[in-house]
């Protein structure tokens, strides 16, 4: 059984957001990058059905300029075969997900396990773009993942609850949270056995881009808290109904 | 031209997010001088239906294919496309929830489209399209231009107001072109959170965290819930521990909310955490430790002991609400 497990490398989640030419590129100087907390979740589950026994060869790829390449050989670290980065940036989730399509028709894999949604643009897309390029099925913020038969069972969030969801080979999913306990940390061993692995660069399909950032801005900045005093609690209840009008 | 918005039904019921997305798509058409189309999908009785004209829904048109009740994002965005189609739809509008969002970025493929997710509101120009979202967790915001013909939106819940704007709709039942092979995801069960309010719908949240010292100490969270029609929810810590249920978790790894107010008590405020929390129009937190992160982000707070406040808190409210 082959995976493709697509691998976002995006800010670290306490990094200070920083914007450069006039406010329309992220500034990313002094940040620290990881692998996507749901992209990493994603990968720990496949790599816990894979120590569990399963015959299961897992393919890590990533959209991006070489400068991603750390973050790739940090999933090869903690467990993946093989690497795949497309050599393009990934600034238009559909021209990720054709290039992601792309790759999935020639290695003959069963699924592709995206990530709920990355967390720097917080799109959340890619996972659903695949599906419907290749004309699959798809399950998108699946919380539940079990290898059953030929595909797989998945539980995923719904608005009031939660659905259970059969698929058949091939099909994509994106994890959200919950698709494993905790993510993986690599170990010695892996980073040592990641060096050894082979890491393939492909070029980019062409794909017109759809969407840009025009500017980003920061939150404007609140006023400082207004501190009520425990022993006047109805001065809060007045504040609420007065002042915010929110009760 | 037509804005197209997927008004998806609840049991045969609308919710208030729904006429959210038809005041917003209400607010688009103006400027453009369209008219807005509602679609939605399986059975809703006709005077249900026609709730959504209140909003500006022109015309509303009814998917009746039966084996549609079946969620299929697949089938789905399949019958919404015919319909944007039908109606020469320029832009279609979804909410930000689960399901729109697995059927959003299909119906951008379909319609070799650029898709904006999370909206925060309206399009500040029509030519360049450009609408703004939240971006890094609630860090940022960006300012996003689509660029091809037909653009796509999912709207962030709670980020436009319902605005009333009669007019007379026309109803039309439609039947889609649906085949077997755009069901190979079938759900085989279906369980629902029955009898409470969602944390994702509720208004109001009331949230506890590690502070509290325990599950058996939800009392008066549940009890400030109750008098406000609040909803109860955690920080990820209480889940972990298995205190409170795995679907309460708000967070950037569990439910992103943006209620009109957040009562956090005995919750740190780790970046994790405001990072779900951070759209809420109001936050209030109650903690012992002055020096705590969530002062911060938060516009009113107490410092005190949650034992003592809450309980206090709790029968101020119910004062409140007996003399309003």
């Amino acid at each position: 059984m082959k995976a493709l497990i697509c691998i976002g490398h995006v800010p670290d989640t306490t990094s200070k957001i920083r914007f450069t030419d006039n406010d329309t590129k992220f500034d990313t100087t002094d940040i620290q990058y990881i692998i996507g907390p749901y992209e990493e979740l994603g990968l720990t589950r496949l790599l816990d059905i894979k120590d569990a026994g399963t015959d299961l060869h897992i393919t890590a790829i990533n959209v991006g300029k070489e400068e991603t390449e750390a973050t790739l050989r940090k999933a090869l670290a903690m467990g993946a075969d093989e690497a795949v980065r497309v050599n393009a940036d990934a600034t238009d989730a559909f021209f990720v997900a054709k290039q992601i399509a792309e790759v999935f028709k020639t290695g003959g894999y069963d699924f592709i396990v995206t990530g709920k949604e990355s967390i720097d643009y917080n799109g959340g897309q890619v996972d659903g773009m695949i599906a419907e390029i290749l004309g699959l099925p798809s399950v998108t913020g699946a919380t539940k993942f079990e290898i059953e038969g030929n595909g797989a069972k998945m539980e995923r969030e719904i608005d009031g609850g939660k659905e259970v969801v059969v698929a058949s080979f091939p099909f994509v999913t994106s994890a959200g949270k919950d698709f494993a306990k905790e993510p993986r940390i690599p170990g010695m061993r892996g980073i040592m056995a990641a060096r050894r692995k082979t890491l393939d660069v492909k070029e980019p399909v062409a794909q017109v881009l759809k969407t840009n950032v025009s500017k980003h801005f920061l939150p404007e900045s609140k006023p400082a808290c207004k501190l009520v005093s425990p022993d006047n609690v109805e001065e809060l209840v007045r504040l609420l109904h007065e002042e915010a009008k929110i009760i | 031209m037509a804005i197209l918005v997927y008004t998806e039904n609840f049991d045969g019921k609308f919710k208030k997010s729904t006429y959210e997305l038809i005041s917003y798509g209400k607010e688009i058409a103006k400027v453009e001088n369209s008219e807005v189309v509602a679609v939605t999908i399986g059975t809703v009785d006709a005077g249900v239906l026609n709730e959504l004209s209140k909003y500006g829904a022109s015309k509303i048109i009814s998917v009746k294919n039966a084996e549609l009740n079946d969620f299929s994002s697949q089938a789905h965005a399949s019958a919404i496309v015919q319909a944007a189609k039908k109606v020469n739809a320029d832009v279609v509008i979804f909410a930000n929830n689960p399901n729109g969002k697995a059927i959003s970025s299909r119906v951008a493929v379909k319609m070799d489209a650029g898709l904006v997710p999370a909206a925060v509101g309206i399009p500040s120009s029509l030519a360049p399209f450009t609408v703004r979202k939240k971006a890094f967790s609630g860090k940022a915001f960006a300012d996003m231009v689509i660029t091809s013909d037909v653009k796509v939106l999912t709207l962030t819940q709670n980020s436009f107001k319902v605005i009333e704007a009669p007019v007379t709709a026309v109803l039309e039942d439609f039947n889609a072109e649906i085949s077997a092979d755009m069901f190979g995801a079938k759900p085989v069960e279906v369980v629902k959170t029955t009898g409470k309010l969602s944390v994702t719908d509720a208004e109001i949240l009331v949230s506890g965290g590690r502070g509290l010292k325990g599950p058996e100490n939800w009392g008066m969270v549940e009890e400030m819930a109750e008098i406000l029609g609040a909803a109860t929810c955690c920080s990820r810590p209480v889940t972990d521990l298995d205190w409170r249920p795995h679907h309460e978790h708000v967070g950037q790894t569990g439910k992103v909310v943006a209620p009109n107010l957040y009562i956090a008590i005995g919750i740190s405020g780790a970046v994790q955490h405001l990072a779900g929390v951070n759209g809420s129009k109001v936050m209030v937190v109650i903690n012992t430790d002055k020096d705590a992160p969530f002062f911060e982000s938060a516009n009113y707070g107490i410092v005190g002991d949650a034992f003592d406040v809450v309980p206090k808190l709790n029968a101020a409210f119910k004062k409140f609400k007996a003399g309003n």
